[in-house]
C-alpha cells in the first residue's frame, strides 16, 4: 500500500494529485502540496541523512526552515546538483530526485558511524587539539581528512545552467512572515492604500495557522482566513504578496534582502525562467512578524530518527494528512506539545504517553488529554531511548526519584518550548533584551523603522497578536485614527518551557544528549568547553561548533547558552548571545550574483580599431577592461617571432600603433596652467601654446601616482594623457583637489577618453606616412619639433596631432573623434605599407619603451617609488612652491640614502631573459636570510640590441652602476650587470632620425 | 546599502551611486613646504576614528560628482547630516548614539 501513513480524514490536501518521485533510488508516491518531508514521512520514512560527525542515523526534526537534520541533495539534472537542501522545505514534483548525504556505502549502513564508538575521540575541540602536531602532517593527512570530513553533501562540479533575477523595490510597509500577526498587518496597512509587500517563505501564507486547529479570526478557522486575506491581498493594487520568498538580510536604512525561489518547485521549469529572484527593498517601516521556533528537548539519545518537534508531527497531521508514527509518544516541559498528543489521539493515533518533566501542568489541554484516556506523565523526564534506525522505546522515571519503566512508541515528539525568531530584528541593529520570567530574548531598543509583533515579539496569545498587528500594520503606513478591529480567539494557550539539558543529561552525564544536531554537539562538549576555560559564549561557540552549522542554531542556541551559563554559574544575558547575522538561510550563489556573470560580469570595451586588428591576426590582451592588440603574428610566428619582428619594422622604418585606451582629460580655464602646476611635478606656466611635456602625478605623499604627456593647445587649453588604467583615479583626484583644496582656481575639467582615438605612427618613416594624409599642418622638423601638438585635418577629418614619441623613435600621435578612428587607421596603414610598415601591439610597445628606459607607472612604480626612485628628478619644477606631493617628498625617508632606484641590468649571458619579479643579491652565498637589494621589474628580449634588457629596482642603485649583482633562480643564479635605463640610442638622436 | 543625501542635487540617492572619500576637515595646509615632520605626519597619517560622530567626505560621483561632506554615526550607521564642501563643521556633540 502506498503512503500508509496518510490519513485521509486529516489535513488539507484532500484529493490532491499523486506525485512520483525517488529518494536513493527508490520510487515514492506523495501528493502535490507535500514537501519532500511530508512525502516520505506519509511513506513512514523517517532515516534520511546521517549526523555530520558521528554519522548517526538521522530524521526530520522539523517541518521548515530551521531544519538541522533532514539535509537531501537534489538531483535535477548533471549540472543541477543542490546539496543540503532542507527536505521540510523542498516541495515535490513528478519525478523529483533525492539522495541522501554523509554516508556510504549506504543510509542504512554507513561505515563512518564507526565514528559514533570513537567518540571519546572526537570531543570538543578535537581539531583544535589533534590536528596541532606535527606540523609537515597538515598538508598531507590532516587537511585531506578535515575537507573530506567537513561539511555535508557535494557540491554541483559543474556551471549552474540557471539563470536569476534581480529587483530593486521600494514601499511604504515591508512586512516579513505571514503567519496570523503578518496578515492583519499587511491588511491594516493596506487598507490605508500604503503601498505594502508581504513576504513569507512559505508556499502559501499562514504560518502557525497551519497546525494551530483551534484558531479562529474574524469567524474563520485561522488557516482559511489566512487563505481569504492572502487572496484579498493579491487583488489590491497596493499589494504585492511574495510567497516562497525569505526575508535573509536586514540592512543599513531599512534595506531588506529576500530571495524568492521560482523554479525549485517546478517540475519542468521554462528554459528561460530564472530559478531564484533577489529583492532589494527599501522599506519605509519593516514589521517583522517572524514567528518563534520550537526547541527540541536536551536529554540522551535525543536524537533517534522518529523523535521530532511537537509542533512539526502537528503540521504533518494537521496540514499535510500525515502521522508521523503509529505509537507515538510526548516529552515536554511545556503546554504546546499536548496538543499535538490531543490532534494525534483524536486523528486515531495511539499516544504512549505524555512525559511532562514539569510536576503539575494545568489547562484545559491537560483536562482534555486525561479525558481522550492518553496516559500524561508528570514530573517525570525521558531519560534514554532505544532503535537503531528508528525510535521503538524510551526510558521514563519521575524526576524525584523511583523506578525507570521503558515504553514502546515509534516516534516521540518533544518541546522545550519557543524561541522568538528574533534573527532580522537582531541584524538591524536592534537590542536584544533578555526576558528572565519567560527565559526568551525579546526585541528591546529598536535602532530602524521597524516594529515586532506576535510571537518574535512574545506574544503567546493570539487575540493579543491579531490586535497588535493590525495597529502596527495601521501605524506603520503613516495613518491616524483608530486601528482597524478583528475578533480572535483560540482555544490554545501556551506557557511553559526549558532551556538547557533535561534529566539524564545532567553534569556528570556521559550520554550523546545533543543541543546542535547539525554539527553533532552534545550538552557535554559545551561543559566540556567552559571547563577548559571559555567563559564567552562567542569562545563556546568556536571551541565546539555549536550553532556554526548550516541552521545557524535555530534550534540549539538558547540550549547551548543556557548549559554554558549554568556551568559558569552566570545568568543567561551575562554570558551573551552569539551575533546574529545573515543570510537567515543560506542564500545560493546564483541569487546575490544575480545577471553579473559571464559576458555581464564585466564590461569590455573595445576601440574603433577593434576588428580592423582582429581581422589583421592580433592576438588581444586584456589590460583592465579593454582588449588591447597584443601582437599581430604572421603566417608560422610565435609570439617571439612576431614581437622580434615588429620592434626591428619600428625602428628600421615605422609601426602602427592602436594607443586609443590612454586616458585624456581636457583641462580648461584661466587658471589651467596654475591648476597643472599644483597638479604635476612639471613647471607649466611657461610651456608655450603648441607644445608638450611629459607629466608626473604625485599623491600627497611624495609617490608616483600617474604619468603621461600633456599637450598645451591655447593658453587655458590642456590635452592630458594618463595611462590606460589611471584616467578613472587621475581625473577623480583632479576633481577632488579642483572641488576642496582649490575651489578659487576657474578650471572645468572633462574626461575626453571615450571621444579621441589615437593611431601613433612611430619610426624613421613615420612622417612620410602621415604626411600624404595631413592638412594644413607643418610637419617640418622648424615648424613642428618633437614634442609639439598640432590642430589641423588627416584624411578630411580633425585632429590633434602630437610629435611625441614613446620608443624612441621620430613618432607621431593622431588623434581622431573616435567614429573616424578605423577610416583614419586604414588610410594611415595603407600609407604605412608603402614603406614597409608593420602594425604592433603593446608586447612590442612595451620592449621599445624599456629599450630607452621609459617606465610604466605600476610596472617600475608600486605606490613608494619617487620621481627620484625612477630617474625622473628631472621632471621636477625647481622654482615652483607648491604642487601636490612636494612636501611629502622631503620626508626623511625619501630622502634618506639606500632607497630603491630604478636601474638597468644586462645578464652575463646576453641570451638569458630575467624573470619580471624575481629578487636581487649582492651575495648568493650569504646566509639565509639572504639580503633583498631589489626585484626586477620588466624584462624582454631586445632584437634591436642583440642581447636580453632589464630596468629593476635595487637599493642605491644609482651608485651601483657597473657592479655585478644576482638573480638567484630555481635552477641557477644568473650573474647580471647594473647599467644605466638606456639601452638603446643613449643620445636619443632618434627622436628626429 | 545606505541612502545618501546629495546635498547639491538635494536627493535622497543610493550608496551605488556615491564613493567614500576619506575623514573632512582636514584642510591642505597653504605653507606645504614649511611644516614640519610633525605636522606633516599629523595632516596625512592621522586620522580620527572615533566611535560615534565621524565627519567624512563622500563623492556623488554617478550623479552630480560633487565632493561634499557628511557627519554619520559609525554605531548605527546613520548620517546625520549632509552639506556642501566648504561650510563650516556643525557642532554635532552629543547627537550621536
Ligand atoms: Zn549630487
Amino acid at each position: 500500500m502506498t503512503q500508509p501513513f496518510r490519513i485521509a480524514t486529516a489535513g488539507r490536501l484532500g484529493k490532491a494529485d499523486p506525485v512520483r518521485f525517488t529518494f536513493d533510488g527508490k520510487s515514492f508516491e506523495g501528493l502535490t502540496g507535500d514537501t519532500l518531508a511530508s512525502a516520505l514521512l506519509a511513506n513512514g520514512v523517517h532515516l534520511v541523512g546521517r549526523s555530520f560527525k558521528y554519522h548517526r542515523p538521522r530524521g526530520m526534526v522539523s517541518a521548515g526552515a530551521e531544519e538541522p537534520n533532514a539535509l537531501v541533495g537534489i538531483h535535477r539534472d548533471a549540472a543541477r546538483r543542490a546539496p543540503n537542501v532542507r527536505a521540510t522545505v523542498q516541495e515535490i514534483y513528478e519525478g523529483l530526485n533525492a539522495v541522501s548525504q554523509n554516508r556510504w556505502p549506504s543510509l542504512s549502513f554507513d561505515i563512518g558511524a564507526l565514528n559514533d564508538l570513537a567518540s571519546p575521540f572526537f570531543s570538543a575541540g578535537f581539531y583544535y587539539k589533534t590536528f596541532m602536531w606535527p606540523k609537515a602532517a597538515w598538508e598531507r593527512v590532516y587537511e585531506p581528512f578535515i575537507r573530506r570530513a567537513a561539511g555535508l553533501g557535494e557540491a554541483p562540479d559543474r556551471p549552474d545552467p540557471d539563470c536569476y533575477a534581480n529587483r530593486f523595490a521600494h514601499c511604504d510597509v515591508l512586512v516579513i512572515g505571514g503567519g496570523a500577526a503578518g496578515l492583519s498587518a499587511a491588511l491594516a496597512a493596506a487598507d490605508t492604500g500604503a503601498r505594502v509587500i508581504l513576504a513569507d517563505e512559505q508556499a502559501e501564507t499562514g504560518g502557525a495557522l497551519r497546525y494551530e486547529t483551534g484558531a479562529m479570526i474574524d469567524g474563520k478557522p485561522g488557516w482559511d482566513w489566512a487563505q481569504a486575506v492572502a487572496a484579498d491581498l493579491v487583488s489590491r493594487e497596493n499589494v504585492r504578496l511574495l510567497t516562497r520568498t525569505t526575508g535573509f538580510g536586514y540592512y543599513a536604512q531599512n534595506m531588506v534582502g529576500l530571495v524568492e525561489r521560482l523554479t525549485d518547485h517546478l517540475a519542468s521549469p521554462a528554459q528561460d525562467q530564472p530559478r531564484e529572484r533577489l529583492w532589494q527593498v527599501r522599506a519605509r517601516r519593516v514589521v517583522l512578524a517572524t514567528g518563534a521556533i520550537e526547541r527540541h528537548m536536551v536529554f540522551p539519545d535525543n536524537d533517534r530518527p522518529g523523535i521530532m518537534l511537537a509542533s512539526a508531527a502537528r503540521t504533518y497531521l494537521n496540514h499535510y494528512g500525515v502521522a508521523v508514527g503509529r505509537n507515538v509518544a510526548v516529552y515536554t516541559a511545556e503546554d504546546s506539545a499536548w496538543y499535538a498528543a490531543i490532534d494525534l489521539k483524536r486523528a486515531g493515533v495511539a499516544i504512549a504517553a505524555i512525559v511532562d518533566c514539569r510536576p503539575d501542568p494545568q489547562g484545559p489541554h491537560v483536562e482534555e488529554a486525561q479525558r481522550l484516556g492518553i496516559e500524561c506523565l508528570t514530573g517525570h523526564a525521558v531519560n534514554g531511548t532505544g532503535g537503531r534506525l528508528r525510535v521503538s522505546s524510551i526510558k521514563v522515571g519521575p524526576i524525584s526519584g523511583g523506578a525507570e519503566r521503558s515504553i514502546s512508541c515509534d516516534a516521540l515528539l518533544t518541546s522545550s518550548g519557543w524561541t522568538p525568531a528574533v534573527h532580522l530584528f537582531s541584524q538591524s541593529r536592534g537590542k536584544l533584551a533578555f526576558d528572565a520570567e519567560t527565559q526568551r530574548f525579546l526585541p528591546g531598543q529598536t535602532v530602524q523603522e521597524l516594529v515586532s509583533i506576535g510571537a518574535c515579539a512574545g506574544s503567546v496569545d493570539l487575540e493579543e497578536t491579531v490586535a497588535d498587528a493590525l495597529k502596527a500594520g495601521h501605524e506603520a503606513a503613516g495613518a491616524s485614527g483608530n486601528p482597524p478591529k478583528l475578533s480572535s480567539n483560540s482555544t490554545e494557550r501556551w506557557s511553559g518551557g526549558m532551556l538547557g539539558a533535561g534529566e539524564g543529561a545532567g553534569a556528570e552525564s556521559t550520554a550523546k544528549a545533543f543541543v546542535d544536531f547539525q554539527n553533532d554537539v552534545t550538552a557535554k562538549d559545551i561543559r566540556q568547553a567552559v571547563r577548559e576555560g571559555m567563559r564567552s559564549i562567542e569562545h563556546v561557540k568556536r571551541f565546539t561548533t555549536t550553532g556554526m552549522a548550516t541552521d545557524q542554531g535555530k534550534t540549539s542556541n538558547m540550549h547551548g547558552l543556557a548549559i554554558a551559563a549554568e556551568m559558569l554559574d552566570r545568568p543567561i544575558p551575562d554570558v551573551g548571545l552569539t551575533t546574529f547575522r545573515a543570510p537567515y538561510t543560506p542564500v545560493t550563489f546564483g541569487a546575490l550574483v544575480g545577471h553579473g556573470k559571464g559576458r555581464l560580469f564585466e564590461p569590455v570595451r573595445r576601440t574603433p580599431m577593434h576588428d580592423w586588428a582582429a581581422a589583421h591576426g592580433a592576438v588581444f590582451e586584456d589590460v583592465g577592461q579593454w582588449k588591447r592588440a597584443w601582437y599581430f603574428p604572421k603566417p608560422g610566428e610565435d609570439m617571439h617571432a612576431a614581437v622580434a619582428r615588429e620592434c626591428r619594422t619600428v625602428r628600421q622604418s615605422a609601426g602602427i600603433f592602436d594607443a586609443t585606451t590612454l586616458g585624456k582629460i581636457e583641462v580648461v580655464g584661466p587658471d589651467a596652467a596654475r591648476f597643472m602646476e599644483l597638479m604635476y611635478t612639471n613647471p607649466w606656466q611657461k610651456l608655450g601654446v603648441g607644445r608638450c611635456r611629459y607629466g608626473v602625478m604625485l599623491r600627497e605623499d611624495g609617490f608616483i601616482y600617474d604619468d603621461g604627456v600633456v599637450g598645451r593647445l591655447a593658453e587655458d587649453r590642456f590635452h592630458v594623457t594618463t595611462t590606460t588604467g589611471g584616467a578613472p583615479r587621475v581625473l577623480n583626484h583632479m576633481e577632488d583637489y579642483l572641488q576642496t583644496e582649490f575651489p578659487d582656481l576657474k578650471v572645468y575639467l572633462t574626461s575626453t577618453s571615450e571621444q579621441w582615438a589615437v593611431i601613433a605612427v612611430q619610426g624613421p618613416k613615420s612622417r612620410d606616412i602621415i604626411a600624404p594624409l595631413v592638412e594644413g599642418i607643418d610637419l617640418s622638423d622648424e615648424a613642428m619639433p618633437h614634442m609639439s601638438v598640432r590642430e589641423g585635418m588627416i584624411c578630411g577629418v580633425p585632429t590633434r596631432l602630437f610629435r611625441m614619441s614613446f620608443t624612441g623613435e621620430r613618432g607621431f600621435e593622431i588623434n581622431v573623434p573616435a567614429d573616424y578612428g578605423c577610416a583614419v587607421w586604414e588610410a594611415v596603414w595603407a600609407e604605412g605599407e608603402k614603406h614597409g610598415a608593420c602594425a604592433y601591439g603593446t608586447e612590442t610597445m612595451h620592449v621599445l619603451r624599456a629599450e630607452k628606459g621609459f617606465i610604466i607607472v605600476g610596472q617600475e612604480t608600486d605606490g613608494t617609488v619617487t620621481p627620484h626612485d625612477a630617474g625622473l628628478s628631472w621632471a621636477i619644477g625647481k622654482k615652483k612652491t607648491d604642487f601636490v606631493g612636494m612636501r611629502g617628498l622631503m620626508r626623511p625617508d625619501l630622502v634618506a640614502p639606500g632607497r630603491k632606484q630604478l636601474v638597468g641590468l644586462r645578464t652575463r649571458d646576453p641570451k638569458t631573459v630575467l624573470e619580471e619579479g624575481a629578487q636581487i643579491v649582492a651575495d648568493p652565498q650569504a646566509p639565509v636570510p639572504v639580503p633583498m637589494l631589489g626585484h626586477v621589474t620588466s624584462s624582454y628580449w631586445s632584437e634591436n640590441c642583440g642581447h636580453s634588457i632589464a630596468l629593476a629596482l635595487v637599493a642605491g642603485g644609482h651608485e651601483r652602476m657597473g657592479e655585478t649583482l644576482y638573480v638567484p633562480m630555481p635552477d641557477g643564479v644568473i650573474e647580471v650587470e647594473v647599467t644605466s635605463t638606456v639601452f638603446f640610442d643613449e643620445k636619443g638622436e632618434r627622436t628626429n632620425g | 546599502m545606505l541612502l545618501i543625501h546629495c546635498p547639491y542635487c538635494q536627493e535622497d540617492r543610493p550608496e551605488l551611486e556615491f564613493r567614500h572619500a576619506g575623514e573632512a576637515h582636514i584642510a591642505r595646509p597653504e605653507n606645504m613646504a614649511e611644516m614640519s615632520d610633525e605636522d606633516f605626519e599629523r595632516f596625512f597619517f592621522i586620522r580620527s576614528n572615533p566611535k560615534g560622530i565621524v565627519y567624512e567626505r563622500w563623492r556623488h560621483i554617478h550623479g552630480c560628482a560633487r565632493f561634499f561632506n557628511a557627519a554619520r554615526d559609525t554605531v548605527s550607521d546613520k548620517f546625520l547630516m549632509t552639506y556642501k564642501a566648504g561650510e563650516p563643521k556643525p557642532d554635532l556633540d552629543g547627537e550621536g548614539k
